[in-house]
């Protein structure tokens, strides 16, 4: 069955981000459509993981609006981004280093726990339930990305591709609606991309999960994602299908330079 | 060998989130919670009860305090002795100036008096981390040490700022034996500490540790920094309200301002850096070691001069007896920085696998 790419749920317009005097966005817009893959590109420094940032709440854009799920925002809080259901990986893994697999997804579901601080001291009623209610779905997550063998280890042991993939379950462990993956694919060899590359493919097929990738491995881009926006210098150069951008003058320039 | 879980299946979530997991484990905190309510009581004399047990049991909880904040939520603290002040100060005035304050509420109340001097001290929290966050805190020490000096009226007019606590009467029972002072000392100790338990294994917990280990990512799931870190400094300001109190009506019964100095602040920090930062079981062990271990060298040392014939006065032998304190603390952090409880765990599965080596 093909899949369906709905309406626009992301709508970033006119977004510029300065930092004293450096600009790392300037006048950025693009849309993320319900249940797409869609990619940002870009040499390094380009601003997309300031993109990403913006997205999330974590930087506040000077100038611009956010458009998620027809609600219209200056900009995002990371509070209420997590509530509005987006979740997110770091270039750099972010884990809880001292904290075993199972509680760094346990910690993923951290907003959707209600029961306060007296009854989790008693471990009582509600606070045991929700304890063995949540288990149960962070259960499922670690069967999806086949990481059983090592739930009770701290993460801190684990090497380094198996630690993207955790934190790849503690952002679906929240049962996001939109997932930012930045550069999920970094420093891991051929086997372990590959394997990254069909948990994202599952993780938008089975949950329907849209997704926001920043990648530098050409390949991996071009083959999964619906439509590329490529930055450059802050800047928008680039925006559409995979193969429109792979033939776009500018971005071929900004990615092997101009003939002098 | 003997210690090991083949064959202890787990078949639902609950029986596998267990406190201890392990059937060797279940019986041998069983084993020690007998020794600890019935084999004691019954042979301990009172020079063990009033000068090793009670108060061991009370830095042992004034250390689970701070390891609330400083080893599961991340934020440095050096105020611990201060907010026992608190606790101490706060128990003595709601048991004067309440007509028949029952002596458990005054403890709770104290408790919460803590709390909230302890979310006051942790605002900085917010904005400054690691060493400037201590550095914060030590306002918080000497602030409520002066104001306790200061202000009569906290001391009830009293002079110097001592105070006398009275004695402990529950439900028409008087705690005036040292026997029935450590059976109520221990089990104010063992609920708090379950409770501590319950709470790290619990989505707070998760989210201190959340903040501990990776702010920004915590933030990124929804964790609010502002409500955990100031829940952290509170749940930790309680305990060592608690342990405060214990200390001014269960051990010393009268208390003044410097005694809850900078000195007592940093043997709490102690306790946890050898106990192990992050661990239940460390703020226990810590507490052991830094107050039991002087007395053993108290005892133990001066036995070895006499047995070797060896020259020394008793200055000489207390000046031996830091040094070697001093030493065995450097030697247990150099085996394991993460301390004993650390140590204990890797004794643990060392235990698991043998006689063999994997």
């Amino acid at each position: 069955m093909a899949r369906e790419i709905g309406e626009v749920i992301l709508d970033l317009r006119n977004i510029s981000l300065r930092f004293g005097g450096v600009k790392a966005l300037t006048d950025i817009s693009f849309d993320v459509r319900d249940h797409e893959i869609r990619a940002i590109i870009g040499p390094n420094g380009a601003g997309k993981s300031s993109m990403l940032n913006v997205i999330n709440g974590v930087y506040r854009p000077q100038e611009g609006e956010i458009v998620f799920h027809g609600e219209h925002r200056r900009d995002m809080d990371t509070h209420a981004a997590a509530a509005a259901g987006i979740a997110r990986t770091f270039q750099n893994i972010a884990l809880f280093k001292g904290m075993s697999v199972l509680d760094n997804l346990m910690t993923g579901r951290n907003l959707k726990m209600k029961a306060g601080f007296l009854q989790h001291a008693l471990w009582w009623g509600p606070a045991r339930r929700e304890e063995l209610e949540h288990r149960r779905k962070v259960e499922e997550v670690i069967d999806f990305l086949e990481i059983e063998h090592i739930r009770k280890t701290p993460v801190g042991r684990l090497p380094y591709g198996l630690q993207k993939r955790v934190e790849l379950g503690r952002a679906l462990a929240a049962e996001p609606k939109m997932l930012l993956l930045d550069e999920p694919m970094a420093g891991m060899n051929v086997e372990e991309k590959q394997d990254m590359c069909r948990f994202i493919l599952d993780v938008n097929d089975q949950f329907g999960t849209t997704i926001v990738l920043i990648e530098h491995d050409m390949g991996v881009v071009m083959d999964i994602s619906d439509r590329v926006v490529v930055l450059d210098y802050g800047k928008k150069i680039g925006d559409g299908a995979p193969d429109e951008v792979k033939n776009n003058p500018e971005v071929i320039a900004a990615y092997l330079g101009t003939q002098h | 060998m003997f210690y090991r879980e083949t064959g202890q299946f787990k078949t639902t979530y609950a029986a596998d989130q267990q406190i201890f997991p392990i059937r060797q484990d279940r019986i041998g905190i069983l084993l020690l919670l007998a020794v600890a309510f019935v084999g004691i009581p019954l042979f301990a004399s009172e020079y063990w009860f009033t000068a090793i047990l009670v108060p061991f049991l009370i830095f042992a909880l004034a250390a689970l305090g701070l390891n609330i904040l400083t080893g599961y939520a991340g934020q440095l603290s050096l105020g611990s002795a201060a907010f026992m002040a608190v606790g101490a100060y706060a128990a003595y005035n709601f048991q004067v100036r309440v007509e028949g304050m029952p002596v458990l509420v005054s403890f709770l109340l104290a408790g919460l008096t803590s709390a909230a001097v302890g979310i006051l001290f942790g605002l900085p929290s917010l904005r400054i981390k690691g060493f400037y966050l201590a550095v914060a805190t030590l306002a918080a020490q000497f602030f409520i040490v002066w104001c306790l000096t200061k202000f009569p009226y906290l001391s009830n007019d009293s002079s110097s700022g001592v105070i006398s606590v009275p004695g402990v009467t529950i439900l028409g029972f008087a705690f005036d034996t040292p026997r029935s002072n450590y059976l109520l000392v221990l089990s104010l100790v063992l609920l708090l500490a379950l409770a501590a338990k319950n709470l790290v294994r619990s989505s707070t917990g998760r989210a201190w540790m959340a903040v501990r280990d990776m702010d920004v990512a915590a933030e990124v799931i929804g964790i609010r920094l502002m409500h955990t870190k100031l829940l952290a400094f509170a749940v930790s300001s309680f305990y060592c309200g608690v342990a405060g109190a214990l200390y001014a009506f269960c051990y010393l019964g009268s208390v003044e301002p410097d005694g809850f100095s900078l000195d007592m602040s940093f043997k709490i920090l102690f306790m946890i850096i050898v106990g192990g930062v992050g661990s239940i079981l460390g703020s226990f062990l810590g507490a052991a070691f830094i107050l039991l271990l002087p007395i053993f060298l108290d005892i133990s040392l001066p036995a070895v001069a006499s047995l070797l014939h060896l020259p020394f006065d008793n200055a000489t032998v207390s000046h031996i007896q830091l040094m070697v304190f001093g030493a065995l603390i450097m030697f247990f952090l150099v085996v394991e920085p993460h301390g004993l409880a650390r140590l204990w765990q890797i004794a643990k599965e060392k235990l698991r696998l043998w006689p063999f080596p994997h």
